[in-house]
């Protein structure tokens, strides 16, 4: 379970988030909002990337502030751009890269970067050069490198935003099998239909929270 | 990216990346100090003998030769016309030179980026009492190898917007928005490494 | 110790002196010779990232032309180029860099055109002729008066450069985007 606890986040005097106080426990979750809601600070926040100005959050039991590699360990994140992502020059070093940042034996590695090779349809680029790869087969890659890291929840930051239609689709249906608990923030309604919980954020508070069916009605109307 | 690498089945190419660097150094002190035109002869030999082991085709590597020794022709050139005098001392060195990128070309040729990157490594870990961190520089080196591609599309990109608006030849109008998407593609990219679970703290000794 | 985030800054500055090697060179119609943006990528990381990130910055990019990648401008690269007759004016980089930080950290942390420029041709300039002239006399055979001499055809579009870089230094330091004591 994620937990915030009276969360509250300024960059410098700039405020994005204010006392926002929220149990994450359903399946799937989708952030809502509009440019500048604060919803992409609140998902930094979830993984520890960055720490509140006031207030907990915290990850199965841990702290961000305290534990934060622990926290990193548990909580996955995969960013919009794919491009910022992938830092290793073809796919294969690049899935390789977190597992050897958590110094896993070289057989462990070997093994399961070759299952996510597989898995995700990544196998016969394996040492393509990831700048030759198209936008939806990087942002497969960067979804890719961090699921090898087998976490327990993972974070998306518009997945879908950069992605033509067919691309999208994928992503949508790779997110919709995860196992893991999954956080979305996200403007893409197809994306988040048949969610467990949808939280609307508005200049950095919870305007609504609910299932989808309640939630997204609100959402739209706010927009409107 | 592929480099410079020519691909070809022979013992030049087999040779560890670090051998081949040793050799040309060695050889390198060797010419320098060989007297008169001898450094460069044997140079000159062993640059050849070195190219038909290693099967890379002439017409290729006398391509990537033609720059500096059109060059360093043209130097020459110069040289003898305007000074007249001492011009056997120039033709040597010349000729030494030319005959040290010869083999230097071949090493280039016959050895893969990733070797040579692999090697430069283990070097980085013999100065590790220095204080460099040798898992640092290889990700530095790792990371700057997937950014080429995209900094060379980046740079054309503004490049295209900039002319799109009018702004043909202004280097300023190119630099000013370049830089401050670099520095925007570098906090994304903290973030991701550091969401990856890279801790710049570790060491990295274990490998 | 370097942060993530320094990590981050030299290998993003040393991928741009390849991506400018990879464009083509701008044509100035009243210099001899079109003018790559590489040196200008030396200087500018020397400004904006001062004498440790900018010098790394510039060495792993000659570690990487060494290592056989074709990222100088025209697609060279490899040990041959840089042990040739301008070889030295490309292993220059790392200590230019150096120096054109270094100075910036002392003389020119604000955001000052005039002092930026001064900086970027000592550190740019200066310090990569002063490396690169002996070199180019060395592996020509030349006297040195006239490997310095030849050298001036560069000048005036390195000087430009310099020039180019102060303001686009002044423009990313006003802009308070990334503090030179980061």
């Amino acid at each position: 379970m994620i937990e915030l606890r009276s969360v509250t986040h300024a960059y410098g005097d700039r405020p994005v988030l204010h006392d926002l106080s929220l149990r994450l426990e359903e399946r799937r979750i989708a952030i809502l909002g509009g440019n500048g809601s604060g919803k992409s600070t609140l998902a930094r926040l979830l993984n520890g990337l960055i720490v509140p100005t006031a207030g907990s959050v915290s990850v199965d039991g841990l702290d961000t502030r305290r534990d934060g590699r622990a926290v990193r360990q548990r909580v996955g994140f995969v960013f919009q751009n794919p491009d910022t992502q992938i830092v290793y020059p073809t796919v294969e070093e690049d899935l390789a890269f977190g597992l050897k940042a958590r110094r896993l034996p070289r057989d462990e590695i070997a093994r399961r970067v070759a299952a996510a090779l597989e898995r995700y349809g990544l196998a016969r680029y394996r040492h393509q050069p990831a700048h030759q790869m198209s936008g939806g087969e990087k942002q497969l890659l960067a979804i890719a490198g961090v699921l090898v890291l087998e976490p327990s929840h993972v974070v998306f930051d518009e997945p879908t935003t950069l992605l033509d239609l067919r691309n999208r689709r994928k992503v949508i249906q790779l997110v919709r099998d995860l196992p893991q608990r999954v956080v979305v923030v996200t403007h893409d309604l197809d994306m988040i239909m048949d969610f467990d919980r949808v939280v609307v954020l508005e200049g950095g508070r919870v305007v609504a929270d609910g299932p989808p069916a309640e939630a997204v009605p609100a959402y739209v109307e706010r927009l409107g | 990216m592929l480099g410079l690498y020519l691909h070809r089945d022979s013992a030049v190419h087999r040779l560890p990346a670090g051998a081949k660097m040793g050799g040309l150094l060695l050889l390198t002190a060797v010419v320098l100090t060989l007297p008169g035109a001898w450094g460069a002869l044997a140079a000159m030999v062993a640059g050849a003998a070195l190219l038909a082991a290693a099967r890379l085709p002439p017409g290729r590597v006398l391509r990537d030769l033609r720059a500096p020794v059109v060059m360093l022709a043209l130097l020459f050139g110069i040289q003898a016309l305007l000074a007249g005098t001492g011009w056997q001392d120039a033709a040597i060195a010349v000729a030494r030179f030319a005959a040290l990128i010869l083999l230097a070309t071949v090493v280039t040729l016959t050895t893969r980026v990733m070797d040579m990157v692999d090697l430069f490594e283990r070097l980085f870990g013999l100065l590790r009492p220095l204080g460099v961190n040798p898992a640092k520089m290889a990700l530095m080196l790792a990371l700057t190898i997937r950014f080429v591609p995209l900094l060379g599309d980046l740079v054309r990109e503004v490049r295209m917007a900039q002319r799109a608006r009018g702004v043909e030849r202004n280097m300023a109008a190119l630099f000013v928005p370049l830089l401050v998407k670099i520095l925007t593609m570098a906090d994304d990219l903290t973030a991701a490494l550091e969401a990856r679970g890279y801790d710049p703290a570790d060491t990295g000794s274990q490998r | 110790m370097l942060s993530t985030r320094d990590l981050v800054l030299c290998a993003l500055f040393a991928a741009l002196l390849g991506g400018l090697g990879m464009a083509p060179p701008i044509p100035l119609g009243f210099l001899p010779v079109p003018i790559t943006a590489q040196t200008l990528g030396v200087m500018l990381a020397g400004t904006i990232l001062g004498a440790r990130r900018g010098g790394l910055a510039a060495l792993l990019f000659v570690l990487l032309v060494a290592a056989g990648l074709p990222l100088l401008a025209g697609g060279r690269g490899g040990i041959g180029v840089l042990m040739g007759p301008t070889g030295g004016f490309v292993l220059a980089w790392p200590l230019g860099a150096v120096i054109t930080g270094w100075l910036a950290e002392r003389f020119a942390s604000g955001t000052s055109p005039v002092r930026l420029f001064a900086v970027s041709v000592v550190g740019g300039i200066l310090a990569v002729y002063a490396v690169g002239i002996p070199w180019l006399a060395l592996v020509a055979g030349l006297p040195i008066e006239k490997a310095a001499l030849g050298t001036m055809a560069f000048l005036p579009g390195d000087l430009i450069k310099a020039g180019v870089c102060a303001f686009a230094a002044a423009a990313v330091r006003r802009a308070g985007i990334l503090p030179l004591h980061a």
